[in-house]
């Protein structure tokens, strides 16, 4: 047991556990919804609910049918296929669009520098139905309607903003004076950028794309406007699924998506700290 | 480096800077210096020296005027073609890049080959006494060694010309003197061209060949350290370098570039002039607080007077002394601190003595800097 300051009565140490307490209530809360679908998707009958066998942990009632539907399914591989196709490629583009926009408007000399900023972070804040009925009639008239390439382009406006954030943020550490130490030395403004700006917001460029892929992968409305049959992505998969055939594969999906989701938070977590690291260090 | 080129090395001719179109930062300044020379730009924060160093090494453009090397004029070069070397008030080390490939980056942008490459780091690193530091990362260095990268680095690609942008702000005290003397002796090894930005003017005296006092975008005298400390060309200077007191006055004739100067309460003085003080005008009259003497005192002197003690302040190598003129106004003596400090009690009255050479006249009205001392 903590040792309490002197002065604590009876009212502040119940204070100090009833926040405690309630801390855990809110964390619970988010989280016990995420993880029940994991031991649901081991599932050996076709039910979204917790059998007696499984509740009395019998081997019998636990099984891998459900991911082994994913992995043989055409539909499921299909989707599978597509998120990551798409999302890698949207991350990409986003990335490279994002990072250029960032470093653009930490320039001092950037003109309309807010309005620029507000309207390349807009599809933040937009709501996703209209962009994606906008998107829709403009597609139409480019014959984008239906193929990879509108996919892609859409989701990529979707990641930009998250880029700009990041690698704005990493920019705000920059010390301007690297670069014309670049400079003075003999490089070129280009191979300064790639030789000394690159390197040290890297972490923030990484970042910044893995949640523009993020984005991509559970992104559902633009998918709904603008995908045709061929394009459908994971998320429209489970979305169809939930209607027409509800089983456990939809659980099996979700748990591998969690499982994906986590080893993406530890990698930021891991830029993250080495970018303090890097900026701890800086001369 | 040898000297290779005869005649002005570096010259800023007219040279104007305004960042808004309107109000100039730099107004007009014109300078030759010579190949090797070592000149420092010195003035308070905002008086424009640090926008002159920008616009040398071309981060910043030239409103008018011309900046030539060797007869070339540089305006119109890119700041990485200008092969001038630079050393920033942070550093501005590439945190990530080892000590060693912070020093290779100018030999592998100008195409050297990587054992040259190493040979010339490496005899870089010796010259800074850094010989054993090549693998570590700047983020592992102290202040100092970090300073001396820098000036490695800014050396390495011998640059025909190295700008320093108050490179010493960032140190202590003691790590300052040390690397004051580092920098003058590679000078001198080394014989490079120097432009060297400051505030502080112990700094500036101690190493320069010449000094450049800015004040307000304009250049208020160009000159060796002991002739500005000597005779400063006008009250700013005077005010700025070192310590001074300043008593006001009425000019009452001049003779043969001696002012007689009349104050009020105390009869007539006799000073040097200054160039602008005119007959019949107000005037400053400035003398250096160790230039003063209390009676008795076996140095030569030409003038005495009366005054009233005030305080007496122990600063440890010297004893500060305060008193009080007849006309109201605070004149300050430095004593060296040895037996002919004396002691006096508070209303006393002392005579103080000095030499007219010592005594300049400046004319009132010039702009007064706001830092003392």
């Amino acid at each position: 047991m903590r040792r309490f300051p002197e002065y604590f009565t009876i009212w502040h140490i119940a204070g100090h556990y009833g926040l405690r307490l309630v801390a855990w209530l809110v964390l619970a809360f988010l989280i016990l919804p995420i993880l029940v679908i994991v031991p649901l998707s081991f599932n050996a009958e076709p039910f979204f609910t917790f059998t007696p066998g499984m509740l009395a942990l019998e081997p019998e009632a636990y099984s891998l049918r459900w991911y082994q539907e994913v992995a043989t399914d055409q539909r499921w591989t299909l989707a599978i296929r597509n998120s990551f196709l798409i999302g890698i490629a949207a991350a990409l583009l986003a990335t490279l669009l994002g990072t250029v926009a960032a470093v653009g408007l930490a320039s001092p000399w950037m003109p309309f520098k807010r309005l620029i900023t507000a309207l390349l972070l807009s599809p933040m804040i937009v709501p996703l139905i209209i962009i994606a009925a906008g998107m829709f009639f403009f597609y139409t008239s480019f014959g984008l309607v239906g193929t990879y390439l509108g996919l892609i382009i859409a989701h990529a406006a979707l990641g930009v903003p998250f880029v700009i954030i990041t690698v704005t943020a990493t920019l705000a550490g920059f010390d301007r004076s690297l670069f014309n130490a670049g400079l003075s030395l003999g490089a070129s403004p280009v191979k300064v950028f790639w030789d000394v700006v690159i390197p040290l917001i890297r972490p923030g460029v990484i970042s910044g794309g893995l949640f523009a892929f993020v984005t991509s992968f559970d992104e559902v409305v633009l998918v709904l406007f603008l995908a045709g049959p061929e394009q459908r992505t994971i998320p429209r998969q489970m979305f169809s699924g939930l209607r027409e055939q509800i089983n456990p594969t939809i659980l099996a999906v979700a748990t591998l998506l969690v499982v994906l989701s986590i080893a993406l938070l530890l990698t930021l977590e891991v830029l993250r700290r080495r970018s303090e690291r890097l900026r701890g260090t800086g001369a | 480096m040898a000297k290779t080129y005869d005649g002005t090395f570096l010259e800023f001719n007219d040279v104007k800077k305004s960042y808004d179109q309107r109000s100039l930062v730099v107004k007009g300044f014109d300078i030759s210096v010579e190949q090797g020379e070592f000149i420092t730009l010195l003035g308070p924060s905002g008086s424009g020296k640090t926008t002159v160093l920008m616009m040398l090494a071309g981060f910043e453009s030239v409103t008018s005027g011309t900046i030539s090397i060797q007869g070339r004029s540089i305006n119109k070069t890119a700041p990485y073609k200008r092969n001038i070397g630079m050393v920033f008030q942070n550093y501005a080390l590439f945190p990530h890049m080892t000590v060693a490939e912070n020093l290779g980056y100018p030999l592998g942008v100008r195409g050297m080959g990587a054992a040259d490459r190493k040979a010339r780091i490496a005899e870089y690193l010796r010259l800074v006494e850094l010989d054993d530091f090549g693998n570590r990362y700047p983020g592992q260095l102290s202040g100092g060694q970090r300073q001396r990268v820098a000036l490695a680095r800014a050396m390495i690609f011998e640059p025909t010309l190295i700008l320093m942008d108050e490179p010493l702000g960032a140190l202590d005290k003691k790590l300052r003197e040390q690397m004051q003397y580092e920098i003058t002796r590679l000078h001198e090894q080394l014989g490079f061209t120097v432009m060297y930005v400051t505030h502080d003017q112990a700094e500036a005296l101690s190493m320069s060949n010449r000094i450049a006092v800015f004040n307000d975008g304009v250049v208020q005298q160009c000159a060796p350290p002991a002739q500005l400390y000597e005779k400063p060309a006008n009250a700013f200077v005077a005010e700025f370098i070192g310590e001074n007191n300043f008593i006001d006055g009425r000019v009452e004739r001049i003779e043969g570039g001696h002012a007689v100067v009349s104050i009020r309460g105390e009869g007539t003085v006799t000073a040097e002039a200054a160039a602008g003080l005119e007959a019949g005008g107000r005037c400053i009259v400035s003398i250096r607080p160790e230039k003063l003497f209390i009676h008795p005192s076996e140095h030569a002197h030409d003038h005495e007077i009366e005054v009233r003690f005030v305080a007496r302040i122990y600063v440890g190598d010297f004893i500060r002394y305060y008193f009080r003129l007849p006309d109201g106004s605070e004149i300050v003596v430095k004593v060296l601190n040895d037996l002919s400090a004396p002691e006096f009690a508070e209303g006393d009255t002392a005579r103080l003595h000095w030499l007219t050479s010592d005594c300049i006249a400046f004319p009132h009205g010039g702009k007064m800097p706001d830092v003392a001392g």
